[in-house]
């Protein structure tokens, strides 16, 4: 059997997200090296702020400033920082309750050891040399030896150029195998053969196959040699270029049945132009050197095919 | 035990556009809640769990959409969960949330759905670089235009059928202040001169990309009582799904699509749909998809859908009206819009839906797809309540 394939896959993208309101404040008020906190309908302060009361649900928009100095509520030792973190060294992730707020702030903590950090330990805010209006505007907290520090001013006198947006970067790594089904076709098609698998209940010919019919619920393993000629069973006309594709438009995407497959697989025709692309038109695949896959399909020249041989497989 | 008849009570959804930069997506979804609830005249008190939808994750970002947005839907100390079924999740959202009502597991539910597109990106999430796969060579349009093309071949349709939906479903959007796209100067002329983009799909016979989030309170035969409007009745709702592909996969018109339409007629006593149902709200995300949905419902037979088209039969004032909203063909905040579907369903049966207020809505059906024709959700609601 062939090796089963394996290869990272990172999904990364930077979404955007208007912030409303209190989070625009919020956020603004660290650029201005200002900690605001909501007041809420029972009287306590929320820091991070929230748009909606959290016990009535009513809309709270009663910002108050609180200090820059607090009071560690609880912490976890992080050993190995990954990327993206505040802080490239060992630190603490700590539960900050800043002065004049009743909930704590998620932050990092700058201390040489998790010897050095314990729950109601006295810490100040190291503020961001560049600050942008964001929560990374706060360095990372430190040790801080003394009270309260007084709080950082009138939410009211914020700047007008507030901070309206932000962009968060979302990133997750995964590793991942298409599997020993898709492996076997994968190794085939190296050698320019398309070889997809059975089911042993409806017969049906799978092509990628995906080891398992999703029809019978049932393990495929029988593998059949199909095509490598086929039919176009239907096609649209691209006419908008796609970012990521080096493919001259218009260009026809097709749906194509390989001779004896069960279903049609999806490819892209050339060798005719556009406009003359049919429905019934017999194709065969182009390959390119080092290729994993054919290039495109191309017309054989027979006869297309009758509309009842191909129509199931729409 | 019979189950308990389930109510729609408050419809409320944002003016949808194509960005909302002057909310969160919290504000985004407090707005069409607190619309729902004040047309229910009721409080964040008097719901007693929400089930909330969304677009599949990797299109904007937002992974867990019960936790960020709890406080802003008043269900901190309530049950709260989400729905995922692609497309289709603001229709299946909204199923799940009125079973809990027939089931008598809660008296009153809000349900939900949204999507900021602007701040998304469907087309990356839908395009992610698996390793060792083919690179998809067109987009949403090029994978649903094939099947259009299958359509047309298989059933004779005039290739001008696509206009008329795209011209008559922005005509109604003309009338509803919700829609996003309001085309004033829009003509036939214009429709058919716009580009092709996947031919046979024309630039105006795609949806647009809309900031938008939709909202229902659903409630039982005590809660229907307090109402201050009219409620809409639940006569019968279902899903089905099948996979993307598969060999003997009719994706011109799924089986899964029509096993879900039987099962929601059984349910509500329909025996011919046409003659039964009073107009119809469906998922048309590029114009061809009525009259394949036509067919795929019940509503005329294999091949005939594109007739019912082309004779107005689905016009606003027609004797079937289809997408009285102006359909997804002008409003389409992804994750919302089967939601959008299933509310202008029961607007029309509460005979609240104003300016595209059809005349006889005595029994409307809501409908939603998504995926790659892969799952379906339907109900049908009614100005009366079920028979017992």
């Amino acid at each position: 059997m062939p090796e089963v394939l394996k290869a990272p896959l990172v999904v990364e993208f930077p979404f955007t997200r208007s912030l409303g309101p209190v989070q625009s404040a919020f956020l603004t008020g660290l650029r201005e090296r200002v900690v605001l906190g909501v007041r809420a309908a029972d009287g306590r302060t929320l820091v991070p702020p929230v748009e909606y009361d959290p016990v009535t649900a009513e809309e709270i928009r009663d910002l108050v400033p609180v200090a820059s100095t607090g009071t560690v509520t609880t912490w976890a030792w992080n050993h190995a920082p990954r990327r993206g973190q505040p802080l490239a060294t060992p630190f603490a992730w700590v539960l900050v309750r800043l002065d004049g707020a009743d909930t704590a702030l998620l932050h990092a903590l700058d201390v040489p050891g998790p010897d050095a950090v314990r729950t109601g330990m006295r810490v100040r805010i190291r503020w961001a040399a560049e600050r942008v209006g964001a929560i990374t505007d706060i360095a990372c907290f430190e040790a801080h030896a003394g009270g309260a520090a007084p709080d950082g001013g009138d939410p009211d006198a914020l700047p007008d150029d507030r901070v309206t947006g932000i962009v968060a970067p979302a990133r997750l790594d995964y590793t991942y195998s298409p599997g020993r089904a898709q492996s076997a076709y994968i190794a085939a098609l190296s050698t320019r053969r398309t070889v997809g698998e059975r089911c042993p209940t409806c017969r049906k010919v799978y092509v990628p196959p995906r080891g398992a019919c999703p029809t019978c619920g049932v393990p495929t393993t029988e593998q059949v040699e199909v095509g490598p000629r086929g039919t176009v069973t239907t096609f649209c006309i691209v006419n908008i270029k796609a970012k990521n594709l080096d493919i001259e438009v218009p260009y026809v995407y097709a749906h194509i049945a390989l001779d004896g497959a069960g279903l049609a697989l999806h490819g892209r025709i050339g060798g005719i132009p556009y406009d003359q692309v049919r429905m019934g038109l017999r194709v065969e695949p182009v390959w390119t050197e080092g290729a994993r896959y054919p290039d495109h399909y191309r017309p054989t020249g027979e006869p297309d095919a009758d509309y009842d041989v191909y129509k199931e497989l729409l | 035990m019979s189950k308990e008849p389930v109510a729609v009570v408050g419809i409320g959804q944002t003016k949808h556009v194509a960005a909302r930069r002057d909310v969160s997506i919290a504000g985004l979804v407090r707005e069409a809640a607190r619309r729902a609830l004040d047309d229910a005249e009721l409080t964040w008190a008097d719901v007693d769990a929400v089930v909330i939808g969304k677009a599949p994750d990797f299109f904007e970002g937002v992974m867990m959409p019960e936790l960020y947005l709890a406080d802003a839907l008043g269900a901190v100390g309530k049950p709260m969960l989400r729905v995922h079924t692609a497309g289709s999740v603001g229709g299946s959202t909204a199923l799940v949330a009125a079973n809990l009502v027939a089931a008598r597991v809660h008296g009153t539910v809000l349900t939900l759905a949204f999507e900021k597109q602007s701040e998304s990106n469907a087309m990356w999430g839908l395009s992610l670089p698996i390793p060792f796969q083919q690179p998809l060579l067109a987009g949403a349009g090029g994978f649903f235009a094939p099947h259009v093309r299958a359509y047309m071949r298989r059933s004779g349709a005039p290739d001008t059928v696509g206009s008329l939906v795209a011209y008559k479903d922005r005509r109604n959007a003309l009338k509803n202040p919700y829609a996003h796209l309001h085309e004033h100067d829009i003509t036939l002329e214009k429709v058919q001169a716009s580009p092709m983009l996947w031919d046979p799909i024309r630039y105006s016979e795609t949806c647009p990309s809309s900031d938008g989030a939709c909202a229902m309170v659903l409630t039982d035969r005590a809660g229907a009582a307090r109402a201050p409007r009219p409620p809409a009745w639940v006569l019968g709702g279902a899903m089905r799904s099948e996979p993307t592909l598969f060999a003997g996969k009719d994706a011109v018109s799924p089986q899964a699509g029509k096993d879900c339409a039987a099962d929601v007629y059984r349910q509500a006593g329909v025996t011919d749909p046409r003659r039964d149902i009073d107009a119809v709200e469906m998922y048309v995300p590029f114009s061809w998809y009525e009259p394949m949905w036509l067919e795929n419902l019940g509503f005329a037979d294999e091949g005939e859908g594109w007739k019912l088209t082309e004779a107005g039969v689905t016009e606003l004032d027609g004797d079937l009206p289809v997408n009285m909203s102006g359909g997804v063909l002008s409003t389409n905040p992804i994750g919302a819009s089967g939601m959008i579907r299933f509310a202008e369903a029961a607007l029309q049966v509460r005979g609240q839906a104003g300016e595209h207020q059809v005349e006889r809505a005595g029994k409307v059906l809501g409908h939603a797809y998504g995926g790659g024709s892969q799952f379906f959700s339907m109900w049908l609601v009614g100005a009366r309540p079920p028979m017992s």
